[in-house]
C-alpha cells in the first residue's frame, strides 16, 4: 500500500487562481522523494494537502490507506500529530529554548516527562545540537535553526515527513548538510516528501523526483 | 493521556499562565485593580445590605412603645393593667414604669430636677412599656396600638415605628440595586478579561499557529488561556477583599456613632466567610467566563499558514 497517493488532485483558491490541476502520483512507504519545480508550480499547494492546511477542490489526498481530504475538522489534530512538518522559515517559537522547542509535539501528545527529556535529546543528538538545548533559536545560525526544526519533525517518530523547501535560506554548504541529514533519516524508514526548487542540490542526492510546472505533473527533466 | 501526565500538563499550565502575568507586571496590575473594583462595588453593597438588615433584627427592641395611663389610674390597677396585657397575643413583653419611677429618672437629668421641684405633684403618669413579639409586622404593631388605645386607662399610645418602614424600605431598594450593579459589574469583568485575554491571544498567535500546525487540539491551545482568565479572576477577588475589608474600617466609627443615634449598641460587622467566598467564587466565575468567551471566538479564528 502506497503511504502517499494523490488521486486526480486539483486545488482552485479563492480568486479563481488554479494551484493544482488533476495532479496523481504515489509515494511508497519508506520513499523519499523530491517536488521540484519553478516558484508557483504549485509545489506548497501540494505539502499543504499533505499538512491538511488546504483541503482539495477535486479528487483524493489519500495517507496510509485514508483519505485525509475528508477528514473531519475534529480529527485533523491527531492525523498532524502524526505527521513531521519542516518549513522554510522554521517556525520556531524564538522565546522558548532548543529543548522547549523541540519537545512541543511531545507535549501536545500528552507524553510523560521522563520520556520526553529522553526522545528531545535523541532527537537533538541525531541533528547535532545536544550541546545546544538551552540555547534559544535567535542565538542559532541559519543552519542550525533548520537542523533544530528538523528535530521538532522527527521528535514524534512521524511516519511521514514533509519539508517546504528546507534550504531555501541557507548556502550550498550548509543545504547539502541538511539534505543529507534528510538522507539519514530516511534510512531509517520514515516517509519523506521534501519541496525544493534547488535542481543540482537535488540531482546531487540521487532521489525520486515529481516535477510540477504551473500546477500540473510533468516529465522530469534529464540530470544534466 | 495518562493522568499523571494531565495533571503535570494543567499545573504547568496554571504555573506558566502566573508567568504571564508576572512578565507584564504593570499591564497586569492595572486589569487586576479594575477587576478588583468592579467585583468589591456590588460586593460591598451587598455586604451594607446585610448589615441593615441585621440592624433591623437589631433594632427590634426600638419597636417598644409607651401606653401612657390616665392621670387617675393607680399603680394597682396600671399594675393589673400590664398583668393583662401580658397574656395577649402579639406581645412579648410589658413593663409597668410608675409615675414615681418616671419622676426619679427625669431628676437624674440635668435641669429636671429643679423644674419638678418647683411643681406642687408629680406630673406624670404611669407608663406601660410594650414591646410587640419579635414576629410581629409593623402593620400588626400599628393594630395593637389602635386596639390598646380603646382600653379603659388609657390615656395617650406613641408609637414610632415609621423609621424602621423607611430603612426597610431603603433596604429593599438597594437590594435591587446591588442585584443590578453586580450585573453590570459581573459583564464589565467578563468583558475586561476577555479583551485582556483577546490581546494576549493576538500577542501568542504564531505560538498558537506553530501548535495547531503540530496537531494541538483547540483545547489544549485554549488552556493556558483560561488558566490567565482563572488568576485575573482570583486576584481581582483578592483585590475586591482588601478594598472592602479598608473600606469597612474606614466606616466602622461612624456607622456605629449612626447606630447609636437609633439607640441600638450593633456594629458594623467585618468579612465573614460567606462574602470573602462569595467574591472569590465570583471573581474566578467572571474572569474564566471571559476567557472562555475569548478564546472561543479568537482561538479558532488562528488557523496555520505556511
Amino acid at each position: 500500500m502506497a503511504a502517499i497517493r494523490f488521486d486526480a488532485v486539483s486545488k482552485r483558491y479563492e480568486g479563481g487562481r488554479d494551484a493544482l490541476t488533476d495532479v496523481t502520483f504515489e509515494l511508497a512507504s519508506g520513499e523519499l522523494a523530491f517536488l521540484t519545480g519553478r516558484s508557483g508550480a504549485g509545489k506548497s499547494t501540494v505539502l499543504k494537502l499533505l499538512g491538511l492546511i488546504e483541503r482539495p477542490t477535486r479528487g483524493a489526498v489519500i495517507v496510509d490507506g485514508r483519505n485525509v481530504s475528508r477528514l473531519p475538522a475534529r480529527d485533523i489534530p491527531a492525523y498532524r500529530q502524526q505527521v513531521g512538518m519542516v518549513f522554510q522559515d522554521n517556525k520556531l517559537l524564538p522565546d522558548r529554548t532548543a529543548y522547549e522547542n523541540v519537545a512541543l509535539p511531545l507535549i501536545i501528545t500528552g507524553t510523560g516527562e521522563r520520556e520526553i527529556g529522553r526522545r528531545v535529546r535523541a532527537a537533538l543528538d541525531q541533528v547535532g545540537l545536544l550541546d545546544r538545548e538551552r540555547q534559544r533559536p535567535p542565538a542559532l545560525s541559519a543552519g542550525e535553526q533548520q537542523r533544530l526544526g528538523i528535530a521538532r519533525a522527527i521528535v514524534a517518530r512521524p511516519r511521514l515527513l514533509i519539508a517546504d523547501e528546507p534550504t531555501g535560506n541557507l548556502d550550498p554548504e550548509l543545504s547539502l548538510e541538511i539534505m543529507t541529514l534528510f538522507r539519514r533519516l530516511n534510512e531509517v524508514g520514515v516517509t519523506m516528501l521534501i519541496a525544493s526548487h534547488d535542481l543540482p542540490l537535488v540531482e546531487r542526492l540521487r532521489a525520486r523526483r515529481i516535477a510540477l510546472a504551473d500546477g500540473r505533473l510533468v516529465p522530469v527533466p534529464e540530470a544534466a | 493521556m495518562k493522568l499523571g501526565a494531565w495533571l503535570t500538563r494543567h499545573a504547568q499550565n496554571a504555573l506558566g499562565s502566573l508567568g504571564t502575568l508576572s512578565r507584564n507586571p504593570v499591564a497586569s496590575a492595572l486589569t487586576i485593580a479594575v477587576i478588583g473594583i468592579a467585583l468589591a462595588l456590588p460586593a460591598a453593597l451587598n455586604l451594607l445590605v446585610q448589615q441593615g438588615r441585621l440592624l433591623t433584627g437589631d433594632v427590634e427592641a426600638t419597636r417598644d412603645f409607651s401606653v401612657y395611663l390616665a392621670p387617675g389610674v393607680d399603680v394597682e390597677r396600671a399594675a393589673g393593667l400590664a398583668a393583662t396585657l401580658r397574656q395577649r397575643e402579639g406581645i412579648a413583653r410589658v413593663r409597668l414604669v410608675t409615675a414615681d419611677d418616671a419622676a426619679a429618672g427625669l431628676r437624674e437629668e440635668p435641669g429636671f430636677a429643679e423644674a419638678l421641684a418647683t411643681l406642687p405633684a408629680n406630673p406624670l403618669p404611669h407608663t406601660l412599656v410594650v414591646r410587640p413579639a419579635p414576629a410581629a409586622t409593623a402593620a400588626e404593631v400599628e393594630d395593637l396600638a389602635t386596639e390598646l388605645r380603646g382600653e379603659p386607662g388609657v390615656d395617650l399610645v406613641r408609637v414610632d415605628t415609621g423609621w424602621l418602614e423607611r430603612l426597610t424600605a431603603i433596604l429593599d431598594l438597594v437590594r435591587r440595586v446591588v442585584l443590578a450593579a453586580g450585573a453590570l459589574l459581573g459583564l464589565t469583568v467578563l468583558f475586561v478579561v476577555g479583551n485582556t485575554i483577546r490581546l494576549d491571544i493576538q500577542n501568542r498567535a504564531q505560538e498558537i499557529e506553530v501548535a495547531k500546525l503540530l496537531g494541538a487540539t483547540d483545547a489544549f491551545v485554549r488552556r493556558p488561556f483560561l488558566y490567565l482568565g482563572f488568576w485575573y479572576g482570583l486576584a481581582g477577588g483578592v483585590v475586591a477583599l482588601l478594598l472592602i475589608g479598608i473600606t469597612l474600617a474606614a466606616m466602622a466609627g461612624p456607622v456605629a456613632r449612626l447606630l447609636a443615634l437609633y439607640g441600638t449598641g450593633a456594629r458594623l460587622g467585618g468579612l465573614g466567610l460567606g462574602t470573602v467566598a462569595g467574591v472569590l467564587l465570583s471573581g474566578i466565575t467572571a474572569g474564566w467566563g471571559g476567557a472562555w468567551l475569548a478564546v472561543g471566538r479568537h482561538i479558532s479564528a488562528i488557523q496555520p499558514k505556511v
